[in-house]
């Protein structure tokens, strides 16, 4: 079932209490992009809908007391799509965690890149790369959640680079979609193919997850990873606000 | 030779002027010679007229035109001793990913590139130029010997895009792409990328994120082909020529996108009419580049084309 970014920090981060990672504003409709829709038209529906200004959120908080930066795609906002800003957020989430000596979790949901910013929203494959890069110098996990669907180029570039990849169970997860491998073999496609479960079978995951044993288990991981003592588990009263 | 659709009337003078003189054929008709020398003056101002101003829907044919050269004819004419090198080796080897040793100029270097095939056999062999995982492995893997014994990389980039099949994405198509661009991301080495055909969407950034990137005049580079465009944005295929435009995947508006940092002009009437002409240029534009990177250290190599991805997209097209 799909779930919000806000409503995904809500539930994942201790007490319910994060605090949003400021994004650079990017250029607005770079292209001039007109379809059958002005492309800033699109975005004012896409923001009415959701309430959110874009397609990603950023947040920094708690986990059972183990500090991170996360960043959650809105499927619901144009599809997820990775244009400049989801660009500009990843890279400003990597940013952060460098700069807090944090691990990064993002969780991806996305038809892939953003169609109305062209190339621009290509390069955001590269460009988040870099991002991960600083990750991995400053010696700090990165680890991907993949949620229904994350196709295209975002599973293309961030979504497949993390030093741990977890999904969610049966969330959709290809580079093509069914549909145009079917269009372009001409042949129906087994149950289940390009589903987390068939993934992790084809050694592409390290584990599948259901979202209400997520916490705990990231808690976990990153503990290991980042060589602290386990995490404090269970209902823990808010931590006081500074 | 194979005209496209919009030079039809080009192809119709030329065979005019061809009819005449094979009707002329063994006598020195002086009349018909005329003619036909006129004939040959339309059709040249005609094939400058077409080419002044290629829509951007036209620029994609061209790209995509048969006798275009191909990766393949570059690497045979402009580089020496090629030695192919072949497998990922982990499954198999992509015939779709041409790469290998060789010297450019004599120095030596890695070249990487998608080939696509000139007929039925070659491209099926070649899967129309669509590399699976395998071939970006491969790449990753001449990258990694690249760095390690610091030869320049050179990659050229000519495919539809990443095949989608089922096989491919069984193997991790995704994971291939992200990983051969992480690659391109890490190497110590200059890398340069000519996109002498189509730059199709991820399937090409794999190869192209590069420290300088070229752009041969009537190629093009977009994150999706016009024609899924179309059929997404506007639900009908047939609007090509509006998603081509929309796209803002020409060479032209790439520059000005800073998205690449050159444009290699091609002969009148496009590369294919031209293919000498064509790889010349091909040539000096890699020597160009090659030499803006001779002294730079490993570490500043790196540096920059981190540097010069990290600012993809501050700069947009001016209203």
């Amino acid at each position: 079932m799909a779930i919000s970014p806000r409503d995904r920090f809500l539930t994942l981060f201790d007490g319910g209490i994060f605090t949003e990672v400021k994004v650079p504003q990017p250029l607005e409709d770079p292209l001039k992009f007109r379809d059958q829709k002005r492309y800033p038209d699109r975005m004012k529906a896409a923001q009415k809908n959701t309430g959110e200004s874009e397609a990603m959120l950023v947040a920094e908080g708690d986990i059972y007391r183990t500090p991170i930066v996360a960043a959650a795609q809105d499927f619901s906002f144009m599809g997820g799509s990775m244009g400049m800003f989801v660009g500009n957020a990843f890279v400003a989430a990597a940013e952060r965690a460098v700069e807090l000596g944090r691990p990064l979790v993002v969780f991806s949901a996305a038809g892939g890149a953003r169609m109305q910013e062209g190339i621009l929203s290509l390069m955001q494959m590269p460009r988040t790369t870099v991002a991960i890069q600083m990750l991995r110098e400053a010696g700090l996990p990165y680890v991907v959640v993949l949620t229904h669907p994350t196709t295209g180029g975002v599973t293309a570039s961030y979504a497949m680079l993390g030093d741990i990849q977890i999904a969610e169970p049966q969330a959709l997860i290809c580079f093509a979609g069914p549909r145009v491998i079917e269009q372009t073999i001409r042949e129906k496609l087994p149950e289940g193919f390009q589903r987390a479960e068939y993934l992790l079978d084809h050694g592409m995951l390290d584990r599948v997850t259901d979202r209400r044993a997520l916490k705990e288990e990231l808690a976990h991981l990153l503990c290991m990873l980042m060589g602290r003592t386990p995490p404090v588990k269970g209902d823990l009263a808010a931590p006081a606000k500074s | 030779m194979n005209y496209l659709d919009f030079e039809k009337p080009l192809a119709d003078i030329e065979g005019k002027a061809e009819e005449l003189r094979a009707m002329a054929a063994g006598n020195d008709d002086v009349d018909i010679e005329a003619e036909a020398a006129a004939l040959d003056r339309k059709a040249a101002d005609m094939l400058v007229d077409l080419y002044k101003s290629l829509t951007p829907w036209r620029k994609c044919k061209v790209a995509r035109h048969p006798d275009r050269p191909h990766c393949k004819d570059y690497i045979e004419h402009l580089f020496t001793d090629y030695m192919p090198l072949a497998g990922d080796r982990g499954f198999a080897d992509d015939h779709a990913v041409m790469g290998g040793l060789a010297r450019f100029n004599d120095q030596p270097v890695v070249i990487i590139g998608h080939e696509k095939g000139h007929d039925t056999k070659t491209r099926l062999d070649r899967n129309f130029g669509m590399a699976r995982p395998e071939g970006y492995r491969k790449a990753v893997r001449l990258m990694d010997m690249a760095d390690r014994f610091n030869l320049p990389v050179i990659t050229l980039v000519d495919t539809p895009g990443a095949y989608p099949g089922k096989g491919a994405e069984e193997r991790g198509q995704s994971e291939a792409i992200a990983r051969s661009t992480e690659k391109c991301l890490q190497i110590g080495v200059p890398l340069i990328t000519v996109i002498i055909g189509e730059g199709g969407s991820g399937g090409a950034v794999a190869f192209a994120t590069a420290n300088r990137v070229a752009m041969l005049e009537h190629s093009v580079y977009s994150v999706i082909s016009p024609e899924g465009c179309a059929s997404i944005l506007w639900k009908d295929a047939e609007k090509t020529r509006e998603a081509a435009e929309a796209l803002r995947l020409t060479a032209e508006n790439l520059y000005q996108l800073k998205v690449v940092d050159k444009i290699v002009p091609e002969p009148l009437g496009g590369a294919h009419r031209d293919p000498a002409a064509a790889k010349e240029a091909v040539r000096t534009c890699i020597a160009d580049m090659l030499a803006s990177m001779r002294n730079v250290s490993r570490d500043e190599l790196v540096r920059n084309r981190r540097a010069k991805f990290l600012a993809m997209g501050s700069t947009g097209l001016a209203a």
